[in-house]
């Protein structure tokens, strides 16, 4: 059976991705793990656009807070004449895990604005990352940012990036755009190697006892493959970028869903951290499984089979599909 | 010879630098002003620097000075070239081992940044009082004047000695030299090749004891041989002064820079001479070249070798013409017939033929104390009068033995070439640091000659700094501060509330301040001294809204870049746009490890500063209606007012003698009289969402926040604006009571440690706590009304108190409030806590650290009194001998109760017996109690008063102690795991009734954040520049297996009740008691206002435990130790990352804080799993029964598993 599927140009030996998340690839035995239980790639966790100025700020404070303030303690640190700031530690990263796996590593940059930040793509590659995820996760309050300045702002951090790189890079998208078509359009225009459907964002929550506002994460739940389903269903054909689904991928089912579909790849990451990184064997053999049980070859085959252009009911991902969905509804009795 | 490299450094880098290229051993320990010397060698070795020889030296911290040397000896018996750094008390606990380095003949230098000891009372600046304790121990003695000399001479003693195997003290002036910053000529590898015999350094390794080729030294000799084997040493000492002019003649063929033992400046026919050493001596020069120009007959006589004196190279030195001399000695040795150098210069001259020279000594500059041009010519202007005075001082008023020589304050001899620039800036914005900075930028970028000396506050928090800078075509020798400034700039405009800062200014001079009013809205804004100076002195006037700039570039309060570049753009020191470029690339350097985000906002400020900075049209009216305010208010006690406010307002120089107490005993309760007024925002209570729990009146650092309960009668003449709420705790409800919290706004630092821990939320606004932060200046009036009438409502009745509940314990009145610790001070909520439990019977023994500087720093003490006048009484010994300090008042107090129990069995029949029965019998176990033994000892006095006999009076003088005392011994632990511990070990083994609280921020935290015993493993700290191997001493564990020692391990932020709740137990225990209390420190690198935030992380993941060890649960059955942390919860690597102490060790050795972080996770849990196996232990059923308050003789606990 070929399992094999091409993303961002790359050969992989199978659709199935670790995404990116913390505790699936801070730990370099977790990425050899990933690898023994069959990942076809890794994208390690992110590196934070805000992590790096803040890190450096918080330093330059610490360092100086309260110095040449009293005669018997002028400084309160040793300063060594070198610091290994902001990406140090993630390219270090990087290379190890580059010398831990042979699967391709993707390394993942987040961040929502233009600045000095996007030079590290550049470190990020030499360090031997074999692709670049970009993260562009950006939550706008301000009410006098338009829409367009804000998916500007998506092509300028792109742009910027890839003017920088050789190597692949794949945007992870936000769903919320007027017209996530024409983004991606745009974004494909505008060099993305791939796009990755969608950026699941953290919702803040509330403790009610503290009365505080918590970032507290919640695992994707499998109806949250849905989106994403509908959006690489209609952006495949379209666009010259690969398409990797993210978000509720759980089972080989959901794996088979997005293949169908179009996706190239499917990225799993709560489903790992529901059942461990070992769960990858079990969908890799369910999907194997699948192909075999419904007599596919490959995965080549089926990949796109059933997108808006390949499938019967063009419809079935428009609005069409809406009208029907709450026609047929019916109230429980 | 070679150009030489000008770099700009202070002295204590410049001294580093040479005896760290001269070493291999290196042992060191913190003290002001010698730290940064230890701490420049500790990075380098960290850093992999190598010596002369091409090996990186070792470098290790000891537990005391006294260690060091022993340490310092140890590896010079054993070959190395070794080193050590160190000033003042710690260089007398080098001395029982300086004899022995001497008297075995061991080459090395001691580099000593001299420093006052510590007599009537402590000080951390300069003289010689240090190194003349230690001049009789044989040491040479080599004396360097400035910060050029201090560098060259680092390489003359050590050269010296190991030709002369004489040991050298290289002494030089605290601060004066050790902290002034000096364009120098930078002594190289090259010239320290040349200068050190190679040969000599294979004779020391030769000297070395070594099993292949075994020696016996340090024997016991008898009266046989002893006093010869003395006497053997002396030909080394014959020639250690020739050695020494050799050696400096060789440094001078190889830099041009000529020493002699004795350097003679002045007219060749000079008759009256000035001979002094140290920084004086370049004053001296400036001013003897200033007058002899003007054709007097002066000079000045440096003396550079003090030890071995050299009679005859100092006759020699002194011209022919001399008629008289004048002897300055920067120490005091009373009830000697003069001091050291005087006594000196008296005998060479009268062995060498010269009696006929009149010899007049003198003391100066005790204790950093100014020493200026006009002193100098007063001294020489004493030597010019028919009947010179002797023994005298200059440099103060002496209206007591009237010793003071007159100074004319108007000589000066300033040069007009030389730009003098003065900065009055705050510790948090960055001044010292940018003058710093602009000095080298000058200094590198120019021919001129830079010098930067700056002044620091005795407060840690809103401290404000003064920069005194020079710029010139010559060498500076001005070693006093600048008084007649041709720049001021002024970097907080609230200074100008307080202080004349323009007194200084130069006719014609520039004034710069930052502001937020502009060019045509300041002047409104000026008191009428400072319009009026300005307008008298014709200054130019220049204003810049620095933190607008500031604040824009995301550089918060930090204006420094921005003042730095108005400086060079209207000093004119250098053109606009070269000044400008230099700073840029001077940021580029300093930050540029620190990342291009710090560099690029640096950038930022300085391209946006100039647009902002204006010029005033000065108006040519004074017009305002105010004045500088007086720094105490009128109605404070007389010597607040006369001595302590002069103090504060910057004015103690001018204090004569007569208002100084003649043995060091202040009153305490004065730091209520200081309104410092330094915090931006204060706290502001909001009744209606209180819950009363009393949380932040606890944790308030500087006893500025309080809570009283009342009878709402009470409120009759309440200010307009004075809060109040119905009291919600049922014991004051029931009377109808009303509960108010009160901010001191005038005296808060605006740390916001209060708002972090109030734990109740506003329903409508959930931002909103009881407690918030608001602008200081509109309450500032309002409140100041509504505190003055808050102290009026009456205490409450401590006997009422259950205080063991926090929100009656926390209405104790604080006897320790308003410190001038760091905003948000994680160690004073525990003195506090103290106060309001003990403090009215409480004696203090305090090490020297951070406690005893916000405690007893003048001008003014937190330490308070009550109502009735009682309070804390506190003391300060040293640093090292706290313990035993703390046990004395101990046996003192148990002594004088024993005889005043002894005198009233005596006079039973007199006063009464149901009265000494009731004294005798007393319990003073509670508030109660011991209040109702006052009233009976009130009443015994009354009686004792008419009682004429012998008996009665010596009862009277004792009575007071028959009411009990609370003994408690304060310190860090710097003192308490290190430098005191084998006191504190003494101390807790005698099982006598002292109690110990340890603030432990597990670092010298006044000395700049040293590692101690107590740092944690993987802690960056200084002297342990790669982040600390070991793990942390367990202080606790130790003192526990005694068995007899109260032992409590605390932490505020993480259970307050628990703190509280071992205090009292503490206190109550008859023995010796040791609370270890986690106090979060400006040293660890942590947001100052959610420190106890990072506390209560440091127990939640097992780095810090809670527990209780009291002795007394034996006698119950019961384990004497309670754990009361519960399991970790938290991976210890994410409360290490919280604090930059540990996270720094990421960034900088990222490999070894990996191993490091997951060593100190299992530290954390080895330690909680041994606690809590203690702690679950059983007692034998047949374990003997122990009585509560047996003490020494109590057998170790008896547990089995």
């Amino acid at each position: 059976m070929d399992l094999s599927t091409n993303y961002l140009g790359m050969q992989l030996k199978n659709p199935l991705v670790v995404s990116a998340c913390g505790p699936l690839s801070e730990d370099i035995d977790n990425i050899r793990r990933a690898e023994d239980a069959g990942a076809a790639a890794v994208v390690l966790y992110s590196l934070f656009e805000e992590q790096l100025r803040l890190e450096m700020h918080e330093l330059h404070h610490h360092l100086e807070h309260g110095t040449h303030s009293y005669a018997e303690a002028l400084t309160y640190f040793p300063e060594p004449s070198q610091f290994h700031l902001g990406p140090e530690g993630y390219l270090e990263h990087i290379r190890q895990a580059k010398a831990a796996v042979d699967i391709p590593i993707i390394a993942s940059l987040n961040g929502c604005s233009m600045g000095g930040w996007t030079e590290f793509a550049r470190r990020i590659e030499q360090a031997g990352a074999d692709a670049l995820e970009l993260n562009i996760y950006y939550i706008p309050t301000d009410m006098a940012l338009s829409g367009a300045e804000v998916e500007q702002t998506y092509l300028d951090i792109l742009k910027a990036v890839k003017s920088v790189v050789k190597i692949p890079v794949a945007v992870k998208l936000s769903a919320r755009f007027s017209n996530i078509a024409n983004m991606a359009k745009r974004l494909d225009a505008a060099g993305a190697d791939g796009l990755v459907l969608f950026n699941r964002f953290y919702q803040p929550d509330i403790d009610l006892e503290t009365l505080e506002v918590r970032p507290r994460v919640l695992l994707s739940t499998p109806h949250a493959m849905r989106l994403p389903l509908r959006w690489i269903a209609i952006l495949y054909g379209r666009v010259r970028a690969s398409l990797a689904a993210t978000s509720g991928i759980h089972t080989a089912a959901d794996v088979v869903k997005m293949l169908l579909v179009g996706a190239n790849v499917t990225m799993l990451c709560s489903a790992l951290l529901k059942h461990g990184i070992d769960h990858l064997r079990t969908v890799e053999q369910g999907l194997r499984q699948w192909l075999a049980d419904h007599e596919y070859e490959s995965v080549r085959q089926l990949q796109g089979s059933m997108s808006q252009i390949h499938c019967p009911d063009p419809s079935a991902y428009e609005r069409a599909q809406y009208m029907r969905a709450i026609t047929t509804y019916k109230v429980a009795t | 010879m070679k150009q030489p490299t000008y770099e700009t450094m202070d002295g204590n880098e410049a001294v580093a630098r040479v005896a760290y290229r001269l070493n291999e051993v290196i042992a060191i320990y913190p003290i002001t002003p010698s730290s940064p010397m230890g701490e420049w060698a500790d990075q380098w070795a960290a850093e992999g620097e190598p010596n002369l020889w091409g090996t990186v030296p070792t470098v290790i911290e000891m537990q005391s000075e006294g260690g060091a040397a022993g340490a310092v000896h140890g590896a010079l018996q054993t070959g190395a070239l070794t080193t050590t750094f160190t000033a003042s008390q710690g260089l007398l606990l080098m001395i029982p081992n300086m004899y022995k380095i001497a008297g075995e003949l061991t080459p090395t230098v001691f580099h000593i940044a001299a420093r006052s000891l510590a007599t009537h009372a402590l000080s951390i600046f300069g003289d010689h009082q240090d190194v003349m304790a230690a001049r009789q121990t044989g040491w040479a003695m080599l004396s360097a004047a400035s910060v050029q000399e201090a560098m060259d001479f680092a390489l003359i003693a050590q050269a010296s000695t190991l030709q002369a195997r004489v040991p050298f003290l290289h002494f030089f002036d605290g601060f004066r030299t050790s902290h002034e910053v000096q364009k120098i000529a930078v002594v190289d590898d090259e010239v320290m090749r040349a200068m050190i015999d190679e040969e000599a350094i294979l004779a020391h390794r030769a000297r070395a004891m070594s099993p292949d080729r075994p020696v016996l030294r340090g024997t016991a000799q008898n009266p046989d041989v002893y006093f010869q084997g003395r006497e053997a040493t002396n030909p080394f000492y014959a020639r250690c002064p020739d050695i020494v002019q050799t050696q400096m003649d060789k440094f001078a063929e190889l830099t041009g820079r000529r020493y002699r033992l004795f350097d003679y400046v002045g007219a060749p026919n000079a008759e009256r001479v000035v001979v002094l050493m140290g920084s004086g001596c370049e004053t001296a020069e400036e001013t003897v070249e200033y007058l002899v120009a003007r054709g007097e007959k002066v000079g000045v006589l440096k003396v550079r070798l003090y030890r071995p004196f050299d009679v005859r190279r100092f006759a020699a030195a002194l011209p022919g013409s001399v008629r008289a001399i004048a002897v300055l000695d920067r120490t005091k040795e009373p009830g000697a017939s003069g001091e050291p150098l005087y006594l000196d210069c008296v005998n060479a001259l009268r062995e060498t033929g010269r009696a006929y020279v009149q010899v007049v000594g003198g003391r100066y500059g005790l204790s950093s104390k100014e020493f200026t041009p006009a002193m100098v010519k007063a001294v020489l202007d004493n030597l010019a009068t028919r009947t010179p005075k002797n023994h005298f001082t200059v440099g103060i008023i002496d209206d007591v033995t009237h010793t003071s020589l007159e100074v004319d304050p108007s000589f000066s001899t300033e040069p007009d070439d030389v730009v003098r620039a003065l900065f009055y800036g705050l510790g948090a914005d960055g001044t010292v640091g940018a003058n710093k900075n602009s000095i080298k930028i000058i200094g590198e970028n120019t021919q001129f000659y830079a010098q930067g000396y700056f002044v620091y506050d005795s407060k840690k928090s809103g401290s404000m700094t003064v920069s005194h800078l020079r710029f010139g075509p010559r060498p500076i020798r001005s070693t006093y501060l600048v008084t007649r400034a041709n720049f001021i700039a002024c970097h907080q405009p609230v200074f100008l509330e307080r202080f004349d800062m323009l007194r200084d200014a130069v006719d014609g001079g520039v004034f710069l301040l930052n502001t937020p009013y502009g060019p045509d809205e300041v002047w409104d804004h000026l008191p009428r001294t400072t319009q009026r100076r300005i307008i008298e002195k014709r200054l130019k006037f220049f204003v810049i809204d620095a933190v607008k700039v500031a604040r824009a570039c995301n550089m918060g309060g930090r204006i420094n870049t921005v003042m730095q570049v108005c400086f060079f753009a209207i000093s004119g020191v250098l053109p606009r746009e070269q000044a400008i470029e230099a700073i840029k690339d001077s940021i580029r350097k300093t930050y540029g490890k620190k990342g291009d985000e710090i560099v690029q906002m640096n950038l930022r400020a300085v391209d946006a500063t100039l647009e902002h900075l204006h010029e005033v049209q000065v108006p040519t009216q004074v017009t305002a209606t105010w004045d500088l305010l007086p720094p105490v208010p009128p109605e404070a006690p007389e010597m607040v007012r006369t001595v302590l406010g002069e103090i504060i307002a910057g004015r103690g120089d001018l204090l004569p003698v007569s208002k100084l107490p003649c043995d060091g005993t202040f009153p305490t309760n004065t730091a209520r009289w200081e309104k410092r007024n330094i915090a931006l925002e204060v706290p502001v209570w909001d009744p209606a969402t209180c819950i009363q729990c009393g949380k932040c009146v606890m944790v308030c650092p500087h006893g500025t926040i309080r809570a009283k309960v009342y009878d709402p009668s009470l409120l009759k003449n309440a200010p307009p604006t004075f809060k109040t709420t119905p009291a919600r705790d049922r014991d004051w409800k029931e009377r109808g009571w009303n509960f108010t919290i009160q901010v001191a706004v005038e005296d808060c630092t605006g740390c916001g440690l209060c708002v972090d821990v109030c734990p109740a939320k506003n329903k409508t606004q959930t931002r909103l706590k009881a407690i918030n932060m608001a602008p200081q200046l509109p309450l500032r009036e309002s409140e100041r009304r509504n505190w003055a009438f808050f102290l009026s409502l009456p205490e409450v009745d401590r006997r009422e108190l259950k205080i063991t509940s926090i929100p009656h314990q926390q209405l104790q009145q604080p006897l320790f409030e308003f410190s001038g610790a760091c905003a948000g001070c994680g160690e004073t909520p525990y003195v506090k806590l103290l106060s309001q439990l003990f403090g009215d019977r409480l004696l203090v023994a305090n090490a020297t650290g951070c406690s005893s500087i916000y405690g007893g720093n003048l001008p003014t003490t937190p330490w308070a009194q009550n109502a009735e006048g009682r309070g804390p009484t506190w003391s300060n010994s040293l640093f090292e001998d706290n313990a035993e300090f703390g046990l004395g008042f101990r046996l003192a107090i148990d002594k004088q109760k024993e005889f005043a129990e002894e005198l009233l069995r005596k006079l039973a029949p007199v006063v009464g017996d149901d009265l000494v029965t009731a004294i005798l019998k007393a319990s003073q176990r509670d508030e109660a109690g011991i209040y109702e033994q006052r009233e009976r000892v009130a009443a015994l006095k009354t009686k004792l008063r008419d009682l004429r006999t012998r008996e009665a009076r010596a009862l009277l003088a004792v009575a007071d102690w028959l009411v009990r005392k609370s003994v408690w011994i304060v310190g860090g632990d710097g003192w308490a795991y290190d430098i005191g511990y084998g006191g504190l070990d003494h101390v807790l083994a005698s099982g006598h009734d002292i109690n110990v609280l340890v603030l432990d921020t597990e670092v010298y935290s006044n000395t700049g954040g040293q590692c101690s015993k107590s740092t944690p493993r993987g802690a960056v700290a200084k002297f342990a520049a790669s982040g600390k191997p070991i793990g942390k001493k367990d202080l606790g564990l130790m003192a526990m297996t005694y068995g007899h020692v109260y032992v409590a391990s605390v932490a505020m932020g993480a259970r307050d009740e628990h703190t509280l709740r071992a205090f009292l137990e503490a206190e109550s225990y008859d023995g010796p008691s040791l609370i270890i209390a986690y106090s979060h420190c400006i040293a660890h690198g942590i947001n100052m206002a959610t420190g106890m935030q990072n506390q209560k992380a440091a127990v939640n993941c097992g780095q810090w435990l809670l527990y209780r060890f009291d002795p007394r649960r034996l006698a119950a059955g019961e384990n004497p130790l309670q754990l009361d942390s519960r399991p970790p919860t938290k991976k210890v690597e994410e409360y290490l990352l919280s604090e930059n102490r540990f996270k720094m060790l990421t960034k900088s050795k990222p490999q070894d804080a990996r191993i490091l972080f997951q060593m100190a996770q299992e530290d954390a849990e080895r330690r909680y799993r041994l606690y809590e196996y203690l702690a679950a232990r059983k007692l034998k059923p047949d374990a003997p029964a122990v009585a509560a308050g047996q003490t020494a003789t109590t057998p170790s606990t008896t547990v089995t598993a």
